[in-house]
């Protein structure tokens, strides 16, 4: 009786292994893509789409800042794919040769101000930004789109003290879409993504910068060829209808 | 409630074996974060100014929070004790649910009721021209939303197992209502209202969903030490690991000395 019991005890914790792990069937596959937060509905749509075209293989995606993710990564974390907003943060994961080839970049991007809805405001260039009454929000300048905000600033000779640091473009999106703040710099392609939520104000392109985004597999990936199907289909013709529909440039 | 002496009793060593693997994994993760530490830099990263800043606001919000609590928590869970009232189970509910809540969620609600354009927020703007988002106001707002639960659940289960004989005794002997809530009351629950203020106190120190998503993240202001410690991992992981360090040893300190002083013998039932 004693001794069973002692058996059980010890034999839990396989139980327990092999029950979580069964859950995982065999048939389907699942792929990791840690992307950047602003990739978030283009690569929805796409990751349908190729679950569509490839039965059994399931498309999940982990949406943060590029910098958080590119952590992830360097800390092991079980990604088959690694989508980044800027090349600074996927040269963290190439030159710690973490990834299973040279990366590729399949997305372009350029800033946009945001305003709320309406511009009650009436912000109509960089220069309107520098009110110091104005509550202006954007990211650490190690998150990319702190860095690229920084970068436009500098070009337009502005300096502007930010009320809050949030931790990605979604935190900037939100404070401006509910009115908390009065603008913020984010991506062109969030502004379409945000379908009406915030109002765009153009950045002239001499004063813009290009946001490239790279994508790679990782080395450790157990989905290799499952993971070089899907950025061989975002590079296709026919994903990166994903990518311009949501307002990015293809490289 | 007796005081006897425990005797030591023999465990069934399975128990005694589980409990190590539960004690085990609460111990790891402090040794990886000591492991990865680098020690040799933790003189210059602590003499840091915004990191001073991050600590001196914590400690500050905290505080602050942890009286707010205190004085609004004990009557709130006095009333849930004591008084008989229609809806008095959603209300319990009500004042407990954001301890379930993830906290970025408690950030979203304050966020569109005492933001600018928010349901009370835009009178406070409109009318007084109050904004609270990205305002160290926030930052305690924020952390009372969160913490104050834990005040009220402790205080309230010990105001449930106080005997209210003494109570009536006291009111019999012809004290006030006011005078035996103060003079009999307060005093009978003493410990599990410092175990309530220190559970409370220990929540808002830890923050952090909550106030980034209404507070806003600005060195000096609304920083506080946990946003630090996440703002960090970015530009400088190292001194993450040693803001983190730091937040444990002062939490650790003053949990350990508070058991001992306050919370030693009297309440066995809610110690931390």
């Amino acid at each position: 009786m004693f001794a069973r019991r002692a058996l059980i005890l010890a034999l839990a914790p396989v139980f327990f292994t092999t029950a979580c792990s069964s859950s995982h069937s065999q048939k389907t596959s699942t792929l990791e893509v840690y992307a950047a937060s602003s990739l978030a509905t283009p690569f929805a749509n796409a990751g349908l789409a190729y679950e569509k075209a490839h039965p059994g293989i399931k498309v999940e995606f982990n949406l943060g800042a590029s910098s958080d993710l590119a952590r992830f990564v360097q800390e092991g974390a079980p990604a088959d794919v690694f989508a980044s907003a800027d090349v600074a943060n996927m040269d963290k994961v190439e030159t710690k040769d973490l990834l299973a080839s040279q990366s590729m970049i399949f997305a372009t991007n350029y800033l946009e101000i945001i305003v709320e809805k309406g511009n009650p405001l009436n912000i109509s260039s960089l220069q309107d930004l520098e009110n110091p009454d104005l509550v202006f929000v954007t990211t650490s300048p190690d998150v990319p789109i702190g860095k690229y905000t920084a970068e436009v600033l500098k070009k337009a000779g502005i300096s502007i003290t930010p009320d809050s640091l949030e931790s990605n473009v979604k935190g900037i999106m939100l404070k401006v879409a509910s009115g908390e703040a009065d603008a913020g710099i984010v991506y062109h392609s969030e502004v379409i993504a945000s379908d009406g939520q915030v109002e765009g104000v153009e950045i002239p392109a001499e004063l813009n910068i290009v946001a490239k985004y790279p994508i790679g597999i990782i080395k450790n990936s157990v989905n290799k060829k499952q993971a070089q199907g899907f950025v061989d289909f975002l590079l296709s013709t026919e994903g990166q209808v994903f990518l311009t529909q949501y307002g990015f440039g293809v490289p | 409630m007796s005081h006897s002496r425990r005797r030591r009793q023999k465990l069934p060593w399975q128990i005694v074996l589980i409990a190590a693997v539960a004690a085990a994994f609460f111990l790891a993760p402090f040794m990886g974060l000591i492991w990865r530490t680098p020690w040799s830099k933790f003189a210059d990263i602590v003499r840091r100014q915004e990191i001073r800043d991050a600590l001196w606001l914590s400690i500050k919000t905290s505080l602050m929070t942890a009286i707010i609590c205190c004085i609004f928590g004990v009557p709130l869970a006095w009333l849930l004790a004591r008084v008989e009232f229609p809806g008095r189970r959603f209300i319990r509910a009500l004042t407990t649910l954001s301890m379930v809540l993830p906290p970025v969620v408690g950030g979203i609600a304050l966020l569109f009721t005492f933001g600018r354009r928010g349901l009370i927020g835009q009178y406070l703007d409109s009318w007084f021209g109050i904004r609270l988002p990205f305002t160290t106001t926030a930052v305690v707002m924020a952390q009372c939303f969160v913490a104050m639960p834990f005040l009220v659940i402790t205080v309230e289960a010990a105001l449930r197992q106080l005997d209210s004989r003494f109570e009536g005794a006291a009111r019999t002997l012809g004290g006030t209502r006011w005078y035996v809530f103060r003079r009999v009351t307060l005093p009978s629950i003493r410990p599990s209202l410092f175990a309530g203020i220190v559970l409370a106190w220990a929540r808002a120190l830890g923050e952090f969903g909550a106030t980034i998503t209404f507070a806003g993240n600005l060195p000096g202001t609304t920083q506080t030490m946990p946003l630090a410690t996440y703002a960090a991992l970015d530009s400088n992981p190292e001194s993450a690991l040693i803001l983190s360090l730091v937040m444990i040893a002062i939490a650790f300190t003053i949990l350990i000395a508070l058991r001992e002083r306050w919370l030693g013998r009297t309440a066995q039932g809610i110690s931390l």
